[in-house]
């Protein structure tokens, strides 16, 4: 039995998918909250496990209090039934739900892996391999696709050695587990998570001998405007800048990680100057002992929902694919909204503004189509977040903040040179081990102009994580710009799962 | 005789057809060049499973063509490198009660007559060839010369032996021909490319290039869907199917048609494929197609149901009305050839259809009749040739 149909269904509760979800329920619209985590969050939120007994998890945040005010209206609506929370849901598909106008969103209940899920939360029987009996698929008459990001990563040669993670993963691992991935870090990559990331793992006791970033910050110099107008943004980096002299570590700016060193785990980086178009630099190397390497550069909108509905997207200032939207958050496709990274990756709180925006939009297009629609606002629980301002102001917002990303990306977007040092012999696609020389074979002998085809000419991209980690490597192997994601599902979802659909009746 | 051209026929088309034309082109003397608005294997090679199937083709040209394509792909596997993945692993077609095994049984006698090997294995006998089947089958049929290459691969490699000049990322705009209509050649996005042949292998935008050079043929899209399922050690050896399968093929009904065709690769994952639907060029995912072909793989595999699918994707297969390809010169326009329609069959008929198409530009012998495939016979007793 499908769920009655639901005003609005919101894939994904960060902070944009939460704020949304919340403002939402505020403005009277029932709303079905749908996210893959054991609770509400997503990656920027994330919280220490229960079992951990972590005491005071805002340690390792910063506006935690615009979070818990989130997570107490998510609380409050919930029990009042405005909003239906799933947590342990990963949606594979949002597909059209015939010609009703509406849609249908399907997805995999996974059993909560340590904690109960909370009082409330569909509670399902558990199936073979952890995956509960099918999820009824949700309908709404509105979606909003708040799926966040993932990490770009740039390979190098010895990157799938043990102890090389991920920037925004060893945060995540700190955040979660309270745990990190070594003594001796070295951060590498691009952009203004690097700072963040050093400074964390610096406080919770690691050593971090360098960050190594491949920008120069004098690419900000070219949006001093948008800068300025952030002041608050501008306090952070200080914040982060102070840490680091604190804990003597090294910024090294317009360098790379250019060869990780080790056999069981990594021991050592080789870093090396990079020229404007981050080339190395010949004679520039050196080494650096460590025993854990976090490397990111930057994050990338994860939009295969997105596209999958067939949903515009754009090239961001980063260089990554985002979503084109409309000043009230609307995707090409009517009845589909999206807010945060989806949108151009531009952080937690342009997240949260958008959050709140999309669902005014979203509210007012529902009254907008007459009296079918629920309508009667609920009180809104007043609080000084942003989730709760007018929408006037959060149009402000939005601008002063997506300026703000813009220029961050721009600053930190990759140059086409990073491919040179890119030994034929190392790895690139992880999931199917297929090297930058058989990429190279690809393009140079075989004919592959774009990442599709080195994908089927070579299997790389076709394993696990469906080319999120392999796709912006790939593409510049090709000398393309990145394409949109083509991921028809998703995620992984159980054959059983797909042999249990409701037949179409036509 | 002065030679008034540099190239005796240009072929449109990256695809594993193009690919075998200019193969078998270049090998006859010919100097030919390829172009394609994409990369290599760009269009519904990319999209296919490398399915060289004999044995769900009944007795007729088709087969025909695919018993010599059989013979040819043998000869490349030892021709080309062998990451093209050729397995001749063989096809198993089983049928669930006995009068769909009657039927197979019928079909397979004939099937025989025209040089087919199709032996029927007993019901008891399955789980040898297939030791995960599911139980409870009436009987089956295995045919040895099914086979298997990895399509997009193929096709690159095809390519690359041709020796040919290829154009990629280069649309043709313009079909030139001569005041007296013959045709002189083509003009693409970035060159003039002069000969006095083109060939049309565009596959599934073949009638676009029919259109383009003065010509109609009335290639039309079919949808079809893969499941891929994660990495699993090897529990499937063949192409396995139902036998459903076969009524499948030969329909020209627009409603969904699908009977599970599922095969193991050298890389792990399991290939569940393919549905058969006429929806134009529409690529949203049909959770129809996903549910009848994830409950048909798991009918024929049980241990598929708890296997978790990591990917599906959907081609467009050409098709023509009577569901035979279209090879060899058009009459409407002189110098012009086509080489498409294949349906989901291009990559297994590939080699036959190059060539056919040799054979035409050198004025040799053809090696089977190609009358059946002339692209001027009459469409209109079909159903669905409206476009």
């Amino acid at each position: 039995m499908p769920h009655s149909t639901a005003d609005l269904a919101v894939v994904g509760a960060g902070p944009a998918g939460l704020a949304a979800a919340v403002t939402a329920a505020d403005l009277g619209l029932s709303v079905t909250l749908l996210d893959a985590g054991a609770r509400p969050g997503g990656q920027y939120y994330r919280q220490p496990a229960p079992g951990l007994g972590a005491e005071r998890p805002q340690a390792l945040h910063h506006d935690w209090r615009a979070f818990a005010d989130l997570t107490r209206r998510l609380e409050a609506h919930r029990r009042r039934g405005g909003i239906t929370y799933l947590p342990h849901h990963h949606v594979w598909a949002v597909l059209p739900s015939g010609d009703t106008g509406s849609w249908t969103v399907h997805t995999r209940a996974d059993r909560a892996a340590e904690a109960p899920a909370p009082a409330g939360a569909a509670a399902e029987a558990t199936g073979p391999g952890g995956e509960t009996e099918a999820p009824a698929p949700v309908i709404a008459r509105a979606v909003l696709l708040a799926t966040g990001s993932y990490e770009r990563q740039l390979p190098f040669p010895g990157w799938t050695l043990p102890g090389v993670v991920g920037a925004g993963g060893a945060q995540a691992m700190l955040k979660a587990g309270l745990v990190l991935p070594g003594r001796r870090i070295v951060v590498a990559g691009s952009g203004p998570l690097l700072l963040a990331v050093a400074a964390s793992l610096s406080a919770a006791g690691a050593r971090v001998p360098a960050v190594v970033e491949a920008s120069g910050y004098g690419g900000y110099a070219a949006h001093t405007a948008a800068l300025a107008r952030n002041p608050a943004k501008l306090v952070e980096g200080a914040r982060y800048g102070s840490a680091l002299v604190r804990h003597h570590t090294r910024l090294l700016t317009r360098h790379a990680v250019v060869e990780a060193h080790g056999t069981d785990r990594v021991e050592a980086v080789t870093v090396a100057r990079l020229d404007r178009d981050w080339r190395p630099v010949p004679g520039t190397a050196r080494r650096i002992p460590c025993d854990a390497v976090a490397v990111g550069h930057g994050l990338v909108p994860e939009l295969s929902l997105a596209t999958g509905l067939g949903c515009a997207t754009r090239t961001a200032a980063d260089g990554t694919v985002a979503l084109a939207l409309t000043d009230d958050l609307r995707t090409s496709v009517p009845g589909v909204w999206s807010a945060g990274e989806t949108g151009g990756i531009g952080g937690a709180q342009l997240a949260l503004v958008e959050g709140a925006l999309a669902a005014h939009a979203i509210a007012g297009a529902a009254r907008a189509a007459g009296p079918g629609a629920r309508t009667a606002p609920a009180a809104p629980a007043a609080s000084g977040s942003a989730a709760s301002a007018a929408p006037e102001s959060l149009r402000r917002a939005r601008a002063r903040l997506r300026a703000f990303a813009d220029a961050m990306g721009a600053a930190h977007r990759p140059g086409e040179g990073w491919t040179e040092w890119l030994a034929d012999s190392a790895d690139v696609c992880r999931c199917e081990e297929v090297t930058a020389g058989e990429i190279r074979e690809a393009v140079t002998d075989l004919g592959a102009r774009d990442a599709r085809t080195v994908k089927l000419l070579t299997r790389a991209g076709m394993g696990w994580c469906q080319g999120r980690m392999c796709g912006p490597a790939l593409a510049a192997l090709c000398g393309v710009p990145p394409a949109p994601d083509r991921r028809p599902l998703a995620c992984p979802v159980p054959l059983r799962r797909l042999a249990a659909l409701p037949a179409d009746p036509s | 005789m002065p030679k008034r051209h540099s190239l005796d026929a240009v072929i449109i088309g990256a695809g594993v057809v193009g690919a075998a034309c200019a193969y078998y082109a270049a090998r006859s003397g010919l100097s030919v060049a390829v172009v394609d608005r994409g990369p290599v294997a760009g269009g519904t090679t990319g999209a296919g499973e490398g399915n060289l199937l004999v044995s769900d083709k009944g007795t007729g040209p088709e087969l025909d063509l695919a018993l010599l394509s059989t013979r040819l792909w043998r000869e490349l596997s030892d021709a080309l490198p062998a990451d093209i993945e050729y397995e001749p692993k063989g096809g198993l077609v089983v049928a669930h009660d006995e009068p769909t095994l009657k039927a197979l049984r019928v079909f397979a006698d004939a099937q025989r007559t025209a040089g087919v090997r199709a032996d029927e294995i007993a019901a008891a006998d399955l789980t040898t060839l297939e030791p995960h089947l599911a139980p409870d089958q009436a009987g089956g049929f295995h045919y040895p010369q099914d086979a298997q290459v990895q399509p997009a691969k193929a096709a690159a490699r095809l390519l690359e032996a041709s020796g040919v000049p290829v154009h990629l990322g280069e649309e043709v705009t313009d079909v030139l021909r001569t005041p007296a209509g013959h045709v002189a050649g083509v003009r693409t996005t970035r060159r003039e490319l002069l000969a006095p042949a083109v060939v049309n292998a565009a596959g599934t935008w073949g009638g676009d290039v029919a259109r383009l050079a003065g010509s109609t043929l009335p290639v039309l899209p079919r949808r079809g869907f893969v499941l891929v399922t994660e990495p699993l050690p090897r529990m499937v050896h063949h192409k396995v199917y139902a036998a459903d399968y076969v009524a499948d093929v030969a329909s020209g009904s627009a409603a969904l048609q699908s009977s599970a065709v599922v095969e193991g690769t050298p890389s792990g994952p399991v290939l569940i494929g393919a549905t058969r639907e006429r929806v134009g060029f529409d690529r949203s995912l049909s959770t129809e197609a996903l549910r009848r072909l994830a409950g048909q793989a798991a009918a024929l595999f049980p241990f598929l149901a708890d296997v978790e699918v990591i990917r599906a994707y959907h081609g467009f297969r050409p098709y023509l009305p009577d569901h035979l390809p279209a090879i060899g010169a058009d009459p409407r326009v002189p110098g012009l050839h086509h080489a498409c329609g294949h349906e989901g069959a291009g990559i297994g008929l590939a080699p036959a259809t190059g060539a056919l198409i040799a054979a035409t530009l050198t004025g040799s012998a053809p090696p089977l009749d190609p009358a059946p495939f002339s692209p001027a016979r009459d469409f209109a007793d079909h159903d669905g040739e409206a476009a």
